[in-house]
């Protein structure tokens, strides 16, 4: 036999039950709207159209080996490791063109990343002709002059041609093009597929800093 | 009896140790005098011109291959044959840190320019971009002389000199009619050399630019390249020489 004060309890529960899963059947009806919502907020508005800049590139011929200077028109990001990375890319683009002074396979794709970061401090001493010494500044900032690491895919390097003069004039165009754009670049670095790599193709030395405003190679800064 | 046998052992005793002591002063005596008489003797002159030849790559290494089907290793090493005759035949010492198909390390290559105490170090190159003879000195800055340089830039004291003797190269290349282009470098093997050191890339010979005149493996191209870079070397000891 069933009390009385259990069929009111039974029946309260069921009733709390009920409740519940209209509440819950509602709030599942409002998440489901919340997601159609947010996918019909997906950004469909085209992209802002970067302004066409003037952008140097240092363009290396094999001929002579030097380093031409060539002023391309390019849309260029404000971001400015993306806009390294742009004008890089199209430097090696022009070294994959059929007619190129300086032939390179690969093009714009070989240029994995760009990344700009605070450069170290070259401390001259009092003796002009002593070494240089790196120095890490106490107030190191993006403010000042920068470090540029250059990140270059593993099938560029792969398939670039081996030779002193190739490679010497690749890595100085790369670095010349650099500081031209962006002149706080004073030193660049370079690593391949994320590693550093002791040449480009055989001769060229990829360990160490390379000075980017006279184009060549600076001792005393070494890993 | 035993007094006197005591007597006689200590004068023995005693003349042991004044001619034990005679002996120690004569060897002192010149000790000082030779080191006195080196002090005074000027250091001798430099009698032995040894130049270092250095053919790139090799074993595993192969460098560039060329259209030709040969490897640079392979040109490298036949330069560096046919240059040591030539230096030989002119009364120069050679020194090479290879003479076969094997693979050299860097850093033993300039282990063995460093120990050779040379006048010249020549690292062989070749390349089938660009035409003529690419020289590189390295692109270090010049430094003065310090009793220990760090290995990978042992080369900074001696740029001075390199850009010496890349200038005598240029002239001796071009004398032979032989294009010829000048630069710097950061390579490992002459960043590490403690004598005057050059890269030397041969390339084809070219017309106006593009056309190949002669290529890499053309003999008596390969003998004109020999003979002007012996002809240099023979005006850099003359060069050394002089007081």
């Amino acid at each position: 036999m069933i009390r009385r004060f259990q069929a009111v309890l039974f029946f309260i529960l069921l009733a709390a039950s009920v409740v519940m899963g209209v509440v819950l059947w509602q709030l599942r009806e409002r998440a489901h709207q919340r997601l159609l919502a947010g996918e019909n907020s997906a950004p469909t508005s085209a992209p802002l159209v970067t302004p066409a800049e003037q952008a140097t590139l240092m363009v290396a011929n094999d001929a002579d080996n030097s380093l031409l200077s060539q002023v391309q028109s390019l849309p260029l990001p404000q971001d400015r490791g993306a806009r390294a990375r742009l004008v890089l890319g199209k430097l090696l683009d022009l070294y994959a063109a059929p007619d190129s002074a300086h032939p390179v396979p690969g093009g714009a794709s070989s240029i994995a990343q760009v990344f700009l970061l605070a450069a170290p401090a070259v401390e001259r001493p009092r003796d002009p002709l002593g070494p240089a010494k790196p120095t890490v500044p106490a107030t190191a900032s993006l403010s000042g002059p920068q470090l540029a690491v250059v990140n270059l895919t593993g099938a560029f390097v792969a398939s670039h041609p081996s030779g002193l003069a190739t490679e010497t004039l690749t890595v100085l165009s790369i670095c010349a093009t650099l500081h031209a754009n962006l002149p706080r670049v004073t030193q660049v670095r370079f690593l391949v597929d994320g590693v550093q790599r002791p040449t480009l193709a055989g001769h060229a030395d990829l360990t160490r800093t390379y000075l980017a405003s006279q184009t060549a190679p600076t001792e005393g800064i070494h890993p | 009896m035993p007094v006197r046998l005591e007597i006689r052992l200590f004068l023995t005793g005693c003349k042991r140790t004044l001619r034990l002591n005679r002996q120690i002063l004569a060897f002192a005596t010149l000790a000082a005098l030779s080191t006195l008489a080196a002090a005074q003797v000027p250091p001798a002159p430099f009698t032995r011109f040894v130049v270092v030849l250095d053919a790139a790559h090799g074993g595993d290494d192969s460098g560039g291959r060329f259209k030709s089907g040969q490897s640079e290793k392979a040109f490298t090493l036949a330069l560096n044959v046919r240059l040591r005759s030539l230096l030989a035949a002119r009364g120069i010492a050679v020194v090479t840190t290879r003479e076969s198909d094997a693979a050299v390390d860097p850093n033993r290559r300039a282990e063995i320019a460093n120990h050779a105490n040379a006048q010249a170090c020549l690292s062989l190159h070749a390349s089938e971009t660009g035409g003529g003879i690419h020289l590189f000195a390295s692109s270090l800055a010049p430094t003065s002389a310090v009793r220990f340089a760090a290995w990978k830039t042992a080369q900074a004291p001696w740029v001075t000199r390199s850009l010496a003797l890349a200038g005598v190269l240029n002239s001796s290349l071009q004398h032979a009619g032989l294009a010829v282009t000048l630069d710097r470098t950061a390579l490992p093997v002459v960043d590490s050399m403690t004598c005057p050191a050059i890269a030397v890339e041969v390339a084809p010979e070219r017309i106006a630019g593009k056309q190949i005149k002669s290529a890499l493996d053309d003999p008596a191209y390969q003998s004109r390249v020999a003979s002007a870079l012996a002809a240099a070397l023979l005006e850099w000891r003359s060069e050394a020489r002089q007081p």
